[in-house]
């Protein structure tokens, strides 16, 4: 399976994961300071800064596109709950 | 109404607050729970306010809808509805909006004024995707003609929606939740109505205190308006010495315990019950491992013996957060989720938190209480420590470095580490 390195600048962790695996099963785990609310893409509140490697995530669903609008996203703004790391390296941090 | 009985059986009358401003709100003193969270021994009082202005008038906030009649009898005595030039609007729960669809329908000439944060609840609560509003924000009022009202920008206090308005020419501001309390007093004023000190100061501990950083940030903005009256939307209106209730406010928002830890220190309190002192062994050793790392001041505290309020005080000043539970019944005990369902009144978003305990064979309460303590959006960078019954020699070792491995996280001493995803899933599971 394809790897790939999720860093989270705020703790200063970087996590070998397999291609496909969404940030919120990790985040949490390592301890970053990334929020959850309703866990499902709906409230916004994980809401995360992509500082590295935006083109290793999957695309924002058209779901995920309407709750970052709602909640003034700015464009390296993503929704950690529904995000997917893709491979290569991505690094991110709460807003 | 029960509460126009005290007013001889006449219709609900307006109050006159200033020149310009009259109180059109509505009373309701059988009132005992409020939101299912708040308890109220006086009832309460839906504050609604008119404004007049020499080209309209301005309706800040309305009632809960049982009351609606109430606030429109008393409405109807000071203004004609084609006068309203602005409803504003600063919070949007159902008891300050109640009444806001059938005002709407009777004042279609009126402009909605909400915060830049009430928008999108605004579509939720009125279940209308077209809506003719202004969102506005600090620096933008509304003119009256020889008065403006104009805005504060008080964000999650105690919805992300809030806001205050204040009137210069009167020097009112119209602070919404904040500066209210449940308590249902027709005299109204503060200089003449009972003692609702005890009011005041329960609904700051209940409904403002888990916001404590926006309410310092709210208290900028207001501290230095020259304030004639305060009118919020719940309880006496404050115009004796109203710059008292400021300071209040102020005191309760500023961190107390802080000012005793020297700045660079930080507060790791470790929170324990134990039944056979296995898990309070565990407890103490975390405790020594944590006072090995320069500048992180562990206290540890027994769970029998104190109540969770005053633990939760102790717990609102940390800067990190250790449980200790046994697991019993394949659960963590009840003082424990006692402390755990306290927190919610207190901001502990971004603390580092942990658990640990022994157990007896399933040990399911170390992760019962990590799940909760994410729950609350704590930050939690260490897996649980779990140990079978009787701690070794060896176990009391692996405490000890917990405890030193949370300190240097609360300190922000660990280097840049590279780890496995199989790690995490393996060490969550141990």
């Amino acid at each position: 399976m394809a790897k790939a390195t999720i860093t989270f600048e705020d703790i200063n962790v970087t996590v070998n994961v397999p291609a496909g695996t969404r940030v919120i099963e990790i985040s949490e785990k390592v301890g970053s300071g990334i929020t959850y609310g309703c866990r499902e893409g709906d409230c916004g509140t994980c809401m995360m800064k992509v500082t590295e490697g935006w083109n290793n995530l999957t695309e924002p669903s058209v779901l995920e596109d309407k709750i970052l609008r709602e909640n003034y996203a700015g464009k390296h703004n993503r929704l950690a709950c529904q995000a997917q790391v893709l491979g290569g390296t991505v690094s991110v941090k709460p807003c | 109404m029960a509460a126009e009985t005290w007013s001889d059986g006449e219709s609900p009358r307006p109050v006159r607050v200033s020149g310009r401003v009259h109180w059109v709100g509505a009373f309701d003193p059988k009132l005992r729970v409020f939101d299912i969270i708040l308890k109220t021994a006086n009832g309460t009082s839906y504050n609604a306010y008119v404004v007049r202005g020499s080209e309209g008038v301005a309706v800040v906030d309305t009632v809960k809808d049982a009351f609606a009649d109430d606030f429109f009898a008393r409405f109807e005595q000071v203004a004609n509805y084609d006068e309203i030039r602005a409803i504003v609007l600063n919070h949007l729960e159902p008891d300050h909006t109640g009444a806001l669809p059938e005002l709407m329908r009777r004042a279609p000439k009126a402009r909605l004024y909400i915060s830049i944060k009430a928008q999108l609840m605004l579509k939720a609560l009125l279940k209308a995707e077209e809506l003719a509003y202004t969102p506005v924000e600090t620096g933008d009022g509304v003119s009256l003609g020889d008065c403006e009202l104009r805005f504060l920008h008080t964000p999650y206090l105690h919805w992300p929606d809030t806001q205050c308005a204040f009137l210069p020419e009167d020097r009112i501001l119209f602070s919404g939740d904040i500066f209210g309390c449940h308590f249902c007093d027709e005299r109204l004023f503060n200089d003449v109505c009972g003692d609702f000190r005890f009011s005041f100061e329960y609904y700051y501990g209940h409904i403002m205190r888990p916001f404590r950083p926006y309410v310092q940030a709210a208290l900028e903005l207001i501290e230095p308006l020259d304030i004639a009256a305060i009118a919020p939307s719940h309880g006496p209106i404050l115009r004796d010495r109203p710059m008292d209730y400021v300071r209040r406010y102020h005191e309760l928002a500023m961190p107390r315990l802080k000012r005793e830890i020297p700045p660079g220190e930080k507060a790791l309190l470790i929170f324990y019950i134990s039944s056979y002192g296995n898990t309070a062994r565990m407890a103490e050793a975390i405790g020594e491992g944590a006072r090995g790392v320069a500048g992180v001041r562990p206290s540890l505290y027994d769970l029998e013996g104190g109540d969770s309020s005053t633990f939760a005080d102790l717990l609102e000043e940390a800067d990190a957060v250790v449980i200790g539970s046994p697991t019993i019944n394949g659960d963590a005990v009840k003082p424990v989720w006692d402390l755990l369902s306290s927190l919610t009144m207190i901001d502990v978003k971004g603390k580092i938190g942990a658990a640990f305990g022994s157990y007896g064979w399933s040990g399911e309460a170390v992760r019962m209480i990590e799940d909760r303590l994410r729950g609350l959006k704590l930050r939690v960078p260490k897996p649980g420590l779990r140990i079978k019954l009787i701690p070794t020699p060896g176990e009391i070792e692996e405490c000890q470095t917990f405890g030193r491995e949370l300190g240097e996280e609360l300190m922000g001493r660990r280097g840049p580490r590279v780890i496995d995803m199989s790690e995490i899933i393996h060490s969550t599971h141990h």
